[in-house]
């Protein structure tokens, strides 16, 4: 009995150990190329100077970035984009994946594969794209002159208002596809009988939205939320190669700046990995009230 | 989006782990390779960029050296200005300098930059034997730190002048109109031009500062004095600058657009009259051959009512750096006396067919340069462009320039959109102060 006993535990043992050594490569590198680094990049953010000569700082860097009119405008630029794209952006999606569901739609694959095509271009291609449909003399200007509406062409990327509702629209037009896919996916999972039962009660699209899909797709609105959160607060590409961050700072990303701090300017890496980590909170915090508004489970 | 950022943050994060371990690695295997001056003591290696121009130079040097050096060999490795940047960034933050080449070329606004932030990695040149009075003197200030010289002068970025002939000519103008004029001249003319053919007379890149910094330059003026504070605000050359420019645009004379791309488009579609930029924007101007002789050059236009305001300007260039990883800085010293610092016939050599005008003085009187260009009107712009280097009053970029050109720009979009100039210059020093942690 006990030998019995031991001999079963010694195999969990050697299960458990051969577990731990396939692991061991994966957060052996894990650990050496990405948390070590962090926890450098975190000693770094209290330190200050330039290139390489470096002193201790303590929150001198925490405290410095809300001095700091271009950040704070930057911040500012994120958080617009996040509170307008992202909510468009993942009704619209929510939107695209129910009528896409339809069982009577034909074509299905086809409109799937042209709205999920977007994000296979390069974040690069793309914004170069965008920059020249809406130049003085793009397509976007010339349509608008050729049906009437302007008269000259318009500078989009001009004017700081107009900038920042091209960058949204360009997000747009990128993302929604793959936001649609994880909801396509989810809506798999809902048995075609649940909406069956509704339209024989006689519930109108509109009802059969808000009462079975949007509830039973929770956790998928939870996860793309959080994903497109996390994305608009890191946001790069876009600044960096439609707008060049202008007119006058007005599209300016945070991580847009922090490559300016990091690269183009005289560099400071203390300031730079502050700002990110700032990024890392504010990135930590809002997923974590989202959890808690949108996820009610036990 | 993610990956990309990613990417940047890691590589941050990768560059500052090395600095973190620098006193305990040892140096990296290939360090010795790439310099390659652990092998041989007649081998330099080179940094430079683009095939057509700067390393082509740089190959043609090297056989020119070979004439009297027959032993010696040179090793040009083309290398992005980007990744010269970050690689001189890597390698001096980590203490790691043997990774670097013999010979680097640094873009002309990044040089004191670079060599106040990382002093242990250049050589001093001041006493290399490489005569520096052969240069124009606003040239060879980019690479002056406390009066030592750190870099031979390599492309002449000299302000020119281009005009569309054929465009001038409908509005019953020659190019010598344009020549030795004042910016209200230029104005006046231009509104005329605009009115009879449309046609605006120059295009510049909007959120660049291009066009600023070569009429302040053109003044002598700086965004910083010569301790490297900015002296922006009371700076009334500056003021001046952006008057004239906010005028200029508001005129419809200069249109801003949105890329290089669409700024070369306006030259080769014909959209503009003519630009105004440093003399590499020949090239560019020179691939729309249906244009050939079509396009004259002169001087740009000067400031009004201001202390030392000329007609001469600079915009870009590059100097090539001797590095601290150099074994044998007495060869490198000597290759570039003799080459870059010291022979008419190399520039002879490589004009032709790169276009890479010297700011090296002498060479104005050879006859190279002194050859007609069919696509400028059968001028020889070649010497003019070398007398206009040697007019060209110098300036004080200071290690924070490209802060200090990203706040003006700020200041000008937002003083063309309707801000008030005093308070966008006051806004633009704060903002520069603010970088230099005062």
């Amino acid at each position: 009995m006990v030998g019995r006993l031991k001999k079963n535990r010694s195999l969990g043992q050697k299960q458990s150990r051969a577990g731990w050594i396939f692991l061991a490569p994966a957060v052996l590198l894990l650990v050496i190329m990405s948390f070590i680094p962090m926890i450098q990049a975190l000693f770094l953010s209290f330190r200050t100077g330039l290139g390489a000569a470096m002193k201790w700082t303590g929150a001198g860097n925490y405290i410095r970035m809300f001095k700091d009119p271009i950040f704070v405008q930057a911040l500012t630029n994120n958080f617009t984009y996040l509170l307008i794209q992202v909510p468009v952006m993942l009704v619209l999606a929510l939107i695209l994946a129910s009528l896409l569901n339809k069982k009577e739609l034909r074509f299905k694959g086809l409109f799937r594969t042209a709205i999920f095509l977007p994000c296979a271009t390069s974040l690069v291609s793309y914004a170069v794209i965008f920059r020249s449909l809406f130049a003085i003399d793009g397509l976007v200007n010339t349509l608008l002159i050729k049906l009437g509406f302007l008269s000259t062409g318009y500078n989009f990327l001009g004017h700081p208002n107009s900038a920042r509702v091209v960058i949204i629209l360009a997000l747009i037009w990128r993302w929604t596809g793959y936001n649609m896919v994880f909801y396509l996916a989810g809506l798999q999972n809902i048995e075609y009988s649940v909406y069956e039962a509704a339209k024989i009660d006689g519930a109108s699209p509109f009802q059969t939205l808000f009462r079975i899909t949007i509830p039973l797709l929770k956790p998928m609105i939870l996860l793309t939320a959080i994903m497109s959160t996390n994305g608009t607060l890191q946001l790069f590409d876009e600044s960096v190669n439609l707008t060049y961050g202008g007119p006058a700072n007005a599209t300016i990303t945070m991580s847009h700046y922090i490559y300016n701090v990091s690269f183009k300017y005289v560099p400071n890496f203390g300031y730079a990995a502050a700002m990110s980590y700032v990024i890392l909170i504010l990135v930590a915090f809002l997923a974590y009230i989202q959890l808690k508004v949108g996820d009610k489970r036990d | 989006m993610k990956r990309k950022i990613g990417s940047i943050l890691l590589t941050g994060v990768m560059i500052l782990s090395l600095a973190a371990c620098s006193s305990t690695t040892t140096p990296q295997k290939n360090g010795g390779e790439k310099s390659g001056n652990a092998k041989a003591d007649n081998e330099l290696t080179v940094w430079c960029w683009d095939p057509a121009f700067n390393v082509y130079a740089m190959e043609e040097a090297a056989k020119i050296y070979q004439k009297d050096h027959p032993n010696f060999t040179l090793n040009v490795v083309e290398t992005p200005w980007v990744d010269v940047q970050t690689k001189l960034t890597t390698a001096a933050t980590s203490g790691n300098v043997d990774t670097l080449p013999d010979i680097m070329l640094l873009q002309d606004n990044a040089f004191l930059k670079n060599v106040i932030s990382y002093p242990d990695v250049f050589r001093n040149l001041t006493d290399s034997g490489i005569d520096f009075t052969q240069f124009a003197q606003a040239k060879t200030a980019y690479s002056v730190v406390e009066g030592k010289n750190y870099g031979v002068p390599f492309d002449n970025g000299a302000v020119v002048a281009c005009y569309r002939t054929d465009i001038l000519e409908e509005a019953g103008y020659t190019v010598n109109d344009f020549k030795d004029i004042t910016w209200s001249q230029y104005q006046e003319m231009g509104e005329d031009i605009l009115k009879k053919t449309g046609k605006p007379l120059l295009s510049c890149q909007a959120g660049e500062s291009d066009v600023i910094m070569m009429m302040l330059q053109s003044a002598g003026g700086s965004l910083f004095d010569q301790d490297g504070n900015p002296s922006m605000i009371g700076n009334e050359k500056l003021k001046k600058v952006m008057e004239t420019y906010a005028a200029l645009v508001k005129s419809g004379v200069l249109i801003e657009v949105n890329d290089w791309d669409q700024y070369v488009g306006t030259l080769t579609n014909s959209t503009v009259g003519g630009t105004i930029n440093g003399c590499w924007i020949l090239a560019s101007i020179q691939t729309a051959e249906d244009q050939s002789g079509k396009w004259a050059l002169t001087n740009m236009p000067k400031l009004e009512g201001v202390d030392g305001a000329t007609n001469y300007s600079n915009n870009g260039g590059s100097s090539w750096a001797v590095t601290k990883a150099c074994k044998n800085p007495e060869l490198a010293y000597d290759f570039l006396a003799k080459t870059f610092a010291g022979s008419t016939s190399f520039f002879e050599t490589i004009l032709p067919k790169s276009g890479a005008l010297s700011t090296y003085l002498p060479v104005a009187d050879s006859k190279v340069y002194k050859e007609p260009q069919e696509f400028f009107g059968n001028k020889p712009i070649y010497a003019m462009i070398t007398e206009f280097a040697s007019k060209t009053p110098s300036n004080n970029t200071g290690v924070y320039y490209y802060e200090a050109r990203d706040a003006v720009v700020t200041a000008i979009t937002r003083v063309v959109a309707g801000s008030d100039i005093d308070s966008e210059i006051k806004i633009a020093e704060e903002t520069v102060n603010f970088a230099m942690g005062k």
